[in-house]
């Protein structure tokens, strides 16, 4: 099994305004940097040309979807908390909105397995329902495979 | 908590103490010859203190091809090598619980308007602690184990690590702005993670 994951964000302007010209100009060094992550296993993006944006949300305007998938948790802990990502993620609320509502999800995936925007997003309101559980869960409140919390 | 106290009791031995800092201070698997020469010991004896200190859980046992194997029959056999254990050993008497309730606090500050205050405060705590010229002793003190790392200097050991896992993005950004602090003017302190490590290094700045 490989481990999803899927965040969403809501930028504070559109993607083109001033204000979002330093993340923007992130955006392909850091994904670069996920690519080349020990345990990454694929990520969302919007074509096979436009790697710099990941997705605009149908629901939303300023809605930013991030999804990948990953080996392991270790694989993408390090990736999010200790690699330069980490001082981007710092910067956050430069870029997106401060926001109480659910945010990021995980659940496991068969090897293989590239889930949609869709289905990352049911996965995301089914924690905002439910709270965390084996098929959608966080870092904090983690599931091994089997559905047994960590 | 009694496991605690053992763990710490096992250093009591003068031996014991040198060969734990030596292991410590490497960062990486140090194999019993080794360590039997920093110690000035016999290496029967070094194998005897470390096979201790990893009963008592402040090494990690592995066994690995060190790079000096001889040719001939067991010559490439996998030696017994040590590093420092991960789990934090504390005892406090009568007991005491800050990481617990600091863990309670990161959890609740975290994502909230008072993080950024957090981090304000970590800033003035770290200033306070600064004397000129004195920032890698004040690290050093503070249980970072810095070292020089080609023109950066790095921070083995990551002090806040326990509730640094639970909320690093409140924690890193703290410890940053300590550092940040603690450095002044002597250094330039920077985000710059790497696994099993603390989050900050430092790029000494020209005039020192």
């Amino acid at each position: 099994m490989n481990l999803a994951q899927l965040n969403v964000g809501r930028l504070v302007a559109p993607l083109d305004a001033p204000e979002m010209a330093a993340f923007v100009a992130l955006l392909e060094p850091i994904n670069a940097l996920a690519d080349d992550a020990p345990g990454f296993v694929w990520r969302f993006t919007a074509s096979d040309t436009d790697s710099a944006v990941a997705y605009r949300h149908d629901s939303g305007d300023d809605l930013l979807i991030n999804m990948s998938v990953w080996r392991t948790r270790q694989d993408l802990w390090n990736y999010v908390y200790r690699t330069r990502h980490l001082a981007v993620l710092q910067r956050r609320r430069e870029w997106f909105a401060r926001t109480v509502e659910v945010h990021s999800v995980m659940w496991w995936v068969p090897d293989g397995h590239l889930p949609t925007a869709a289905e990352g997003m049911a996965r995301l309101a089914r924690l905002a329902e439910h709270g965390p559980g084996p098929d959608a869960f966080t870092f904090k409140d983690f599931h091994e495979p089997s559905g047994t919390p960590a | 908590m009694t496991d605690d106290l053992a763990a710490v009791a096992a250093l009591h031995d003068p031996v014991r103490r040198v060969l734990y800092d030596y292991v410590a201070a490497q960062g990486r698997a140090v194999g019993r010859n080794e360590a039997a020469e920093q110690a000035g010991i016999s290496r029967t004896l070094a194998a005897f203190h470390l096979d201790k200190l990893a009963e008592a859980g402040l090494l990690e046992v592995d066994f690995m091809r060190l790079t000096e194997a001889r040719p001939g029959p067991g010559g490439g056999r996998p030696a017994k090598v040590y590093r420092r254990g991960t789990i934090a050993r504390t005892v406090t008497l009568p007991h005491r619980d800050y990481e617990q309730l600091a863990a309670l606090l990161a959890e609740a500050v975290h994502d909230t308007a008072a993080d950024d205050r957090a981090v304000a405060a970590a800033g003035v705590a770290g200033a306070r602690l600064h004397e000129p010229g004195a920032w890698l002793a004040t690290l050093r003190a503070r249980g970072y184990e810095p070292y020089v790392d080609g023109a950066r200097v790095r921070l083995r050991n990551c002090p806040f690590r326990q509730v640094a896992q639970a909320q690093p993005l409140l924690v890193c950004s703290m410890n940053l702005a300590l550092c940040q602090g603690i450095a002044g003017g002597d250094a330039t302190a920077e985000l710059d993670p790497r696994p099993d490590e603390c989050c900050v290094s430092f790029s000494k700045n020209k005039s020192h």
